[in-house]
């Protein structure tokens, strides 16, 4: 009986989310208040009742309720109940609920944490928050239902694909999904916005917060998905390039866009129309990378013909919206104005060019992913585009990117100083080099690791120099409490955001530049080398898990003769799937990770082994991790906690130019 | 006026910019992709020589060899009309099985053979890998009558 009840609640939420889709938007047009009121109370209503789905369908899960075909296909009795609550969201149905789920938590946290907005904003951000969630509604109830019965009961469920049978798995999905809907809201302002013609710096001051969360959590998403990769598939890659990782990279690139972009809009009433096209952008891409993974387009474009009904709701619902979207913005966007003006070498212009790299690189990745399936869908032959293209093109145009990232926060607004820009960074442009230089020659390195090095040590010098610049300011008169006190916790979000891309720089560079791999076929006892580590291959005995068996190796690893750790690699074999699995075994260090994985083996018991060192690896997650923690710090600036609006003028000023340091992100 | 003359230095700087970016992505493009080829289209002498392409179809049932070394294998792929072999020296992917679907990227040698420097299998023990699927439709398709069913 509760399956069908998680249907009623997905019928009535897409009934609350059908009228709120229209009627605060008509009240906010008419001017009547009762309608625009109407919006909260939906909104928490519509959450109820998607808490109340998502709930049974886990239960469901939990219980082990086979007669749910969703369940039967992605779960099983054997699995452990932590997996089967993750399973929930393995498939494609239920990962579309949890989709659903956040949206309107996200729609209900506006709604919670909006009372210093005007009414009719309110109203008409949460009308379209609405309106999405009835696309996704109608495409969960009518296409994709996780409710369904089977007829026949099976004895017991499919299982979860193994792969996905990991910690990594329970916590990526839902992280990346906060990302890609958070954009939602930002979304929702932009349309807004352009809705009601009010496009100022409070607009911009709105849903600056919002767009930093999503963020954040669109960061964590990508860094725990590719956490996963690194150590569930078992080769020691972290970044191919695929389809689905690029479908997440770029609303992530226009996001990062879009964060400075607001910046401006807030500090300048600048870039206006820009923003808002930045916002449907990333929200537009969001959806694109949803369905381009959920579609089974990337698997086959025919799997797309194979369920016409899901591949047509898909294309018409993508339509109406960047269609709709953008005719709304082209018909719009010119009545909100233009900002304020500035010069060719100033705080703005430093912040266009971080826009146009990120977009222009965001345009290669959708060429790079959607070129081979549009070949493909026209029958004009098979191509792939692998990592060299993406590689060969995104380092080049991040360069420069990295270049600016130190520059930027020097110059002031309006109009800065070159002249005092490079008396401001000399210094840290020398000892940059110098580093660089000498770890370059002493390591012997390639040129490609030493510029590495070098942007590395470059944004992490300039970025805690600027910090440093900030608390010195008064210093003498303030105690240095007081100082540190009075720097507004956005700055220093993006000074430690812009230290994390220091850390993954360096990270990066490291690991792809002095890693070293070796592939050998060994027997028991036999020793293989690579980086200077000794690999013994010890022992293997069998190993019996809850649903797979497997065959657990004993690997000493010893480093000039001294005793360094031992790892346990595994081969599995996922009994109700009927799959191989490898389980690499991974010691990670500071500076290095050991990385150990288990090929075939021979009927005369020699197995094919990979092992791997791999330098700095740890920091590219931590640089991630740096990354996200300065979009919460940003994101929970006091101003943007005040419950009480200021009036934000939505003129630029004219005043003199501000002071570098006065002038934060 | 001043303003003005900034502003067009500015936009053209932008549009050289990315005039620049656009001409050198699309370089890198152009020489970066990958094409598939049927092991028919490559025994009938349609794939490059010197360049990499990706070859797929099944790995023929008893055709997976393992050298001295112990890591180069030697196996078939076949569309079911014609067949490559593929040398690859690594470790296989979990899934990589005889009679299953596989998509092997490298260069064609001397002799025909294809050396691969990457070997895709994908996760799923009933999914068959886009490119195998369609080399083996395309084969069937070229032998017209002899109907078969899709594996």
């Amino acid at each position: 009986m509760t399956p069908e009840l998680g249907n009623v609640a997905l019928i009535l939420a897409l009934g609350l989310a059908s009228i709120l889709g229209v009627l605060p938007i008509w009240g906010a047009h008419k001017g009547d208040a009762r309608w625009m009121a109407l919006a909260r109370p939906l909104a928490a209503g519509q959450f109820l009742f998607v808490v109340l789905a998502f709930g049974i369908l886990v239960s469901a899960f939990v219980n082990n309720d086979f007669s749910v075909s969703y369940v039967a296909g992605n779960s099983n009795s054997l699995l452990p109940v932590y997996y089967r609550v993750s399973a929930t969201w393995g498939g494609h149905e239920g990962s579309l609920l949890l989709w659903q789920l956040m949206l309107t938590g996200w729609t209900f946290a506006v709604a919670l944490f909006s009372r210093s907005l005007p009414q009719p904003t309110v109203a008409r951000v949460l009308g379209v928050l609405g309106l999405i969630s009835v696309g996704f509604l109608s495409f969960t109830l009518f296409t994709s239902n996780p409710f369904e019965r089977n007829l026949v009961v099976p004895p017991d469920g499919r299982d979860l694909n193994p792969l996905l049978q990991d910690f990594g798995m329970i916590i990526h999905p839902p992280m990346l999904y906060m990302g890609y809907v958070g954009f939602s809201v930002a979304f929702a302002f932009a349309i807004a916005a352009l809705i009601g013609g009010h496009l100022d710096a409070a607009w911009a001051k709105w849903s600056r917060p919002w767009t930093l969360l999503a963020w954040m959590f669109l960061t964590l998403g990508i860094l725990l998905g590719s956490f996963w990769a690194y150590y569930e598939l078992g080769w020691g890659g972290w970044w191919f390039w695929d389809a689905v990782e690029n479908a997440s990279f770029m609303p992530w690139l226009v996001g990062t866009a879009l964060i400075h972009s607001l910046s401006v809009t807030e500090k300048r009433a600048s870039f206006k129309n820009w923003t808002v096209l930045l916002a449907i952008l990333a929200f537009s891409l969001s959806l694109l990378g949803t369905f381009l993974v959920r579609s089974g387009v990337l698997t086959s474009v025919h799997a797309f013909a194979s369920d016409p009904k899901r591949g047509l709701f898909i294309l018409v619902f993508l339509l109406i919206v960047i269609g709709g979207s953008l005719v709304l913005y082209a018909w719009r966007a010119p009545k909100v104005g233009l900002g304020g003006r500035f010069a060719l070498f100033s705080r703005e212009s430093m912040l266009m060019l971080n826009n146009v790299f990120l977009l222009v690189t965001t345009g290669t990745v959708l060429l790079g992913t959607l070129y081979p399936l549009a070949l493909d869908a026209f029958g004009l032959g098979k191509i792939s585009v692998g990592p060299p293209y993406f590689e060969s093109v995104f380092v080049p145009l991040m360069l420069p990117v990295l270049v600016l990232i130190s520059v930027g926060p020097y110059v002031a607004w309006k109009e800065g100083s070159l002249q005092r820009a490079w008396l401001e960074l000399r210094g840290v442009a020398l000892v940059s080099i110098a580093l660089a230089a000498a770890i370059a020659v002493s390591a012997k390195t390639s040129v490609g690791v030493a510029t590495g090095l070098l942007l590395a040590a470059w944004i992490i010098l300039g970025s805690v120099q600027h910090l440093a610049q900030r608390l010195k300011a008064g210093a003498g008169r303030t105690p240095f409490v007081q100082r540190w006190r009075a720097v507004p916790r956005a700055f220093f979000g993006m000074v430690v955001a812009h230290v994390g891309i220091g850390v993954f720089v360096l990270g990066v560079t490291l690991v792809k530049g002095l890693d070293h791999a070796q592939d050998a076929s060994m027997k028991e006892g036999d020793t293989v080398s690579a980086g200077g580590y000794a690999f013994q291959f010890k022992s293997l005995e069998k190993h019996k898990g809850p649903n797979y068996i497997a065959g657990r190796a004993t690997f000493e690893v010893s480093r000039g003769g001294q005793h360094v750790v031992t790892l346990y690699p595994e081969k599995r074999f996922y009994v109700v799937q009927r799959v191989p699995m490898t389980e690499a075994a991974i010691d990670r260090g500071l500076t290095r990770d050991l990385y150990v994985s288990m090929g075939e083996a021979t009927p005369d018991g020699a197995w094919g082994v990979r092992v791997q060192v791999k330098p700095f690896m740890g920091w590219v997650w931590t640089g991630c991790l740096v990354m996200a923690l300065g979009g919460l710090l940003a994101a929970t600036d006091r101003r943007y906690r005040q419950r009480a609006a200021q009036p934000v003028p939505s003129k630029p000023h004219h005043t003199a130019p501000l002071r570098p340091s006065q002038a934060l992100s | 006026m001043k303003a003005r003359h900034k502003r067009l230095t500015l936009v053209l700087l932008g549009l050289s910019g990315l005039a620049l970016a656009a001409w050198f992505v699309l370089s890198a493009f152009q020489k970066n992709l990958v094409f598939f080829f049927t092991p028919s289209q490559i025994m009938s002498g349609a794939a490059p020589v010197q360049r990499s392409f990706r070859v797929g179809g099944m790995v023929e049932k008893g055709s997976l060899k393992r050298l001295p070394d112990g890591i180069t294998y030697r196996f078939v792929v076949t569309d079911l009309a014609q067949k490559v072999t593929v040398q690859y020296k690594g470790l296989l992917p979990d899934l990589f099985k005889e009679g299953k679907g596989v998509v092997a990227q490298g260069k064609l040698g001397p002799d025909r053979s294809f050396v691969a420097d990457e070997v895709l299998a994908k996760h799923d023990e009933n999914y068959m890998p886009p490119e195998a699927a369609y080399a083996i439709k395309q084969a069937d398709a070229g032998k017209a009558p002899a109907t078969r069913e899709q594996p």
